[in-house]
């Protein structure tokens, strides 16, 4: 219990700095002091100022190993891939790193905005691997495993040269040359941490009569795309003062539901049990889209048993040497999956 | 759309193809006055088998005349379900993605059905759902919550809690909205999506029970003074972080929640334990809390400097946007639905601001020319949902039908023009420009963004 140090604390400090704990006796058995081990092992976070950043480093070569075993099946090879997640390196130049703004965040023809256009900060990239990356195994890098990759991305996007070796005492240099280190402001009226108060900055007026010439309609959904997402008449309730308007194609009662339903049920199998975090229907994510899994082993005859076993045991190799864990699901699960990758996974 | 403008009545449209059809809805209507609900549905039967007229000569209503099976039988015993479910016939009211949104499952979304929902309050199994690296179902018997200082000055004793002691403290139990940053982002540029679902529906409304963090903070003897700053953790893969303000901390706002409408948090809402900041995005409202460490600078973690940052015509990124600026919606008609017959409606739909309270909403039915206020509902709270309501006689001519949110801070909810003149069209985030509904001849109302 800290109640009495920190009541001490307020007396020494005469309550000007620490909140007044004068009720804190009165929760006492609640909560206990955190030991230095368990601090340590969750207080991970980094900071701009490079507070918290822990002793190692790691060189754009090594970086590069742990960016093609780990980093690469979701990214791309350069980091350049858009497949799965937002592009990481790309739409920075020399002049970028010189100025501290991305250009390009003005051009609105060039399409994207990748994490270099944007890092204002580069522990954040640290940070963020440490904790999140890779996907499905987040937290598994070592200290100099995050400190590699971190320098392999900044050296694609130019930031640092091939021979460089990230560590605590180089953070400084790449955070000098990051591209678009100027790039952010906090002078704004959604920031309510912000030393100074600012007011909206979009300021209308409460008109009520004649306050708008004839409205013209600039935009609405084509009628080619009523149904892009979906028959609307489903997604609205069946009684009440509107229906949903019915946006399928098809004429009414062509396809019962129940049909369409039962085609889905493996693909929901898929999500509940996790399989979606690495895999598609078509084409590669992590591991190969099921789709891809079926045509490899349309020639076997024993092809449900097989991607059964293979479903429940997971493996490496066949794909790429990024493994699949086993997997614990019911039976009837596994099953199921297996005959529906079997049969060209039809959703 | 890089359409021309073009008026209103040059657009209007036929009637939709399918359930009601066009010819159909007229008599539906007279049938509908006529309390004759047997015509009704028989129409509704015509329509699906290709149209006819039904012809129909009897004393009454079958559903009056002939007693049901409900009125004849035996009901069903208690607890069937242990734990009840909607109604079978509310089955369309359901959490849905937004087609082609995002690659993964994980790292994605699904959208509350505001175009179904009554009152203010978010049945908790429709809650919108985000997830930045999928949800848990966690032991709450094992679950921690860490508190702990950026430097030892800052924090007396870093403590540790578990869910049974956080429990035993004295709780509060409050209302409020939670609404991602990114709701209505999809719509920064043109329309892009068909229903007041995919328009707000990353919006929800609850009541949360919990501790105030201020609490949490005294009995570790936090400098606040220092520390201005805090940052709170989540316990999953994500490791969600995000800075919190301790001006919203010392205000007794800010707490960790384990309760959502009368029970436990459902796990993809962050069971055993998230944080609520009432006012501000839900990105925020860090899920599976597992730390909060007071600190005397903000973090600049992934989700407040890559995303959830607005981007301004001039090329910055505005950082740490937080509040949720005054907004509204017509949920009552909305996009995609249809109006079964002309006369009187009650326009109704929701309100709300990170700022406090709402003040007043107004509502128009001509696009924006002139406007009428609405009604406010009981009870109106603090950085909560508010249900509006006006009444409308529908005279089967295109409308666009819009509300406007006040705040009593005396903000006022900007049009689209006005949004964009000072934010361009390109944040991503913190769009809460005025929606608007074109109600056409047919009775299909249709999203739609005036010039």
């Amino acid at each position: 219990m800290c109640s009495w140090r920190s009541a001490l604390a307020a007396t020494l400090l005469g309550g000007a700095s620490a909140i007044a704990a004068a009720q804190g006796a009165s929760y006492a058995g609640i909560g206990r002091a955190a030991t230095p081990a368990e601090l340590a092992a969750w207080d991970t976070d980094v900071r701009a100022d490079f507070k918290g950043l822990p002793k190692g480093s790691g060189s754009v070569a090594q970086g590069q190993q742990v960016w093609e075993s780990q980093c690469a099946s979701c990214h791309g090879t350069f980091g350049e891939s858009n497949q799965v997640f937002q592009p990481i390196v790309g739409g920075t130049s020399e002049a970028d790193v010189k100025s501290g703004h991305s250009a390009r965040l003005t051009d609105r023809s060039y399409p994207g905005r990748t994490t270099l256009m944007k890092l204002p900060t580069v522990s954040t990239l640290w940070d963020y691997v440490q904790r999140a990356m890779p996907w499905n195994a987040p937290k598994s890098l070592s200290p100099d495993q995050v400190y590699a990759v971190v320098a392999y991305m900044l050296n694609l996007g130019g930031v640092v040269p091939d021979d460089f070796v990230l560590s605590e005492a180089t953070m400084a240099r790449a955070q000098a040359r990051l591209p678009n280190r100027n790039g952010m402001t906090t002078a704004h009226a959604l920031w309510p941490g912000a030393r100074v108060a600012m007011r909206a900055d979009v300021q209308a007026a409460p008109c009520m009569q004649r306050c708008a010439s004839e409205p013209r309609i600039a935009s609405t959904i084509p009628d080619h795309a009523r149904d892009a997402h979906g028959n609307l008449a489903e997604q609205n309730r069946l009684v009440g003062a509107q229906r949903g308007a019915d946006t399928s194609r098809a004429a009414a009662g062509a396809a019962p539901a129940t049909e369409s339903n039962d085609a889905r049920a493996p693909w929901a199998l898929a999500g509940k049990h996790g399989c979606t975090a690495c895999h598609g229907i078509e084409g590669p994510l992590v591991g190969p889209g099921f789709r891809d899994v079926g045509r490899k082993h349309a020639a076997r005859t024993d092809a449900v048993a097989y991607l059964n076993d293979k479903i429940r045991a997971g493996g490496a190799g066949t794909w790429g040497n990024v493994p699949m864990p086993p997997q614990s699901l019911p039976e009837s699960d596994a099953l199921a999956l297996a005959r529906w990758i079997a049969q060209g996974a039809v959703q | 759309m890089p359409n021309t403008p073009a008026p209103i009545l040059s657009r209007r449209r036929k009637a939709p193809e399918g359930f009601v059809r066009g010819a159909d809805v007229a008599r539906v209507a007279a049938e509908l006055r006529n309390g004759r609900r047997d015509l009704l549905r028989s129409a509704f039967a015509a329509a699906l088998a290709g149209g006819g007229a039904a012809a129909h000569a009897q004393a009454g209503d079958p559903y009056i005349l002939q007693l049901p099976a409900h009125g004849k039988g035996l009901g069903n015993p208690v607890v069937t379900d242990g734990y009840g479910h909607p109604s079978q016939h509310e089955r369309n009211v359901q959490r849905r993605q937004s087609p082609g949104l995002t690659q993964t499952r994980q790292a994605s979304v699904s959208f509350a059905p505001l175009q179904s929902l009554f009152g203010i309050v978010t049945p908790t199994g429709l809650h919108f759902e985000r997830h930045h690296q999928g949800w848990w179902d966690i032991d709450p018997t094992q679950h921690r919550l860490m508190v702990n200082g950026s430097d030892d000055r800052l924090l007396k004793t870093p403590m540790v809690f578990t869910m049974d002691q956080l429990m035993r403290l004295p709780s509060v139990s409050r209302f409020h909205f939670i609404e991602c940053g990114a709701n209505t982002g999809m719509e920064w540029g043109n329309v892009a999506v068909p229903t007041v679902q995919y328009t707000h529906g990353m919006l929800s409304c609850c009541e949360f029970t919990g501790v105030p963090v201020r609490l949490l903070l005294e009995m570790c003897g936090a400098d606040v003074k220092r520390g201005r700053f805090l940052l709170a953790e989540g316990a999953d893969g994500s490791g969600m972080t995000r800075t919190i303000p301790m001006e919203l901390v010392e205000r007794g706002e800010v707490l960790v929640a384990y309760g959502c409408n009368g029970e436990m948090l459902r796990p993809e809402n962050g069971y055993p334990l998230r944080l609520v900041v009432p006012g501000v995005q839900g990105v925020s409202w860090v899920k599976y809390l597992r730390r909060l460490e007071v600190g005397d600078q903000p973090y600049a973690t992934k989700d407040e400097t890559l995303h959830y940052v607005d981007l301004m015509p001039d090329g910055q990124h505005r950082q740490y946007g937080s509040i949720q600026e005054c907004k509204s919606v017509v949920t009552t008609p909305s996009g995609g639905q249809v109006l079964l017959d002309k006369g009187y409606h009650s326009i109704s739909g929701l309100a709300w601001s990170g700022r406090g309270k709402v003040k007043r909403v107004d509502v128009s039915t001509d696009g924006g020319q002139n406007w009428r206020p609405a009604r406010l509902q009981e009870p109106v709270l603090h950085k909560c949902l508010t249900r509006f309501s006006a009444d409308w006689a529908w005279d089967g001519k295109s409308a666009i039908v819009q509300s406007r949110a006040i705040d009593d801070s005396g903000y006022v909810q900007p049009t689209y023009r006005q949004l964009r003149a000072v934010r361009g069209s390109r944040s991503i985030y913190h769009n809460n420009a005025i929606q608007s509904w074109l109600v056409s001849e047919s009775g299909e109302v249709r999203n739609v963004q005036l010039a």
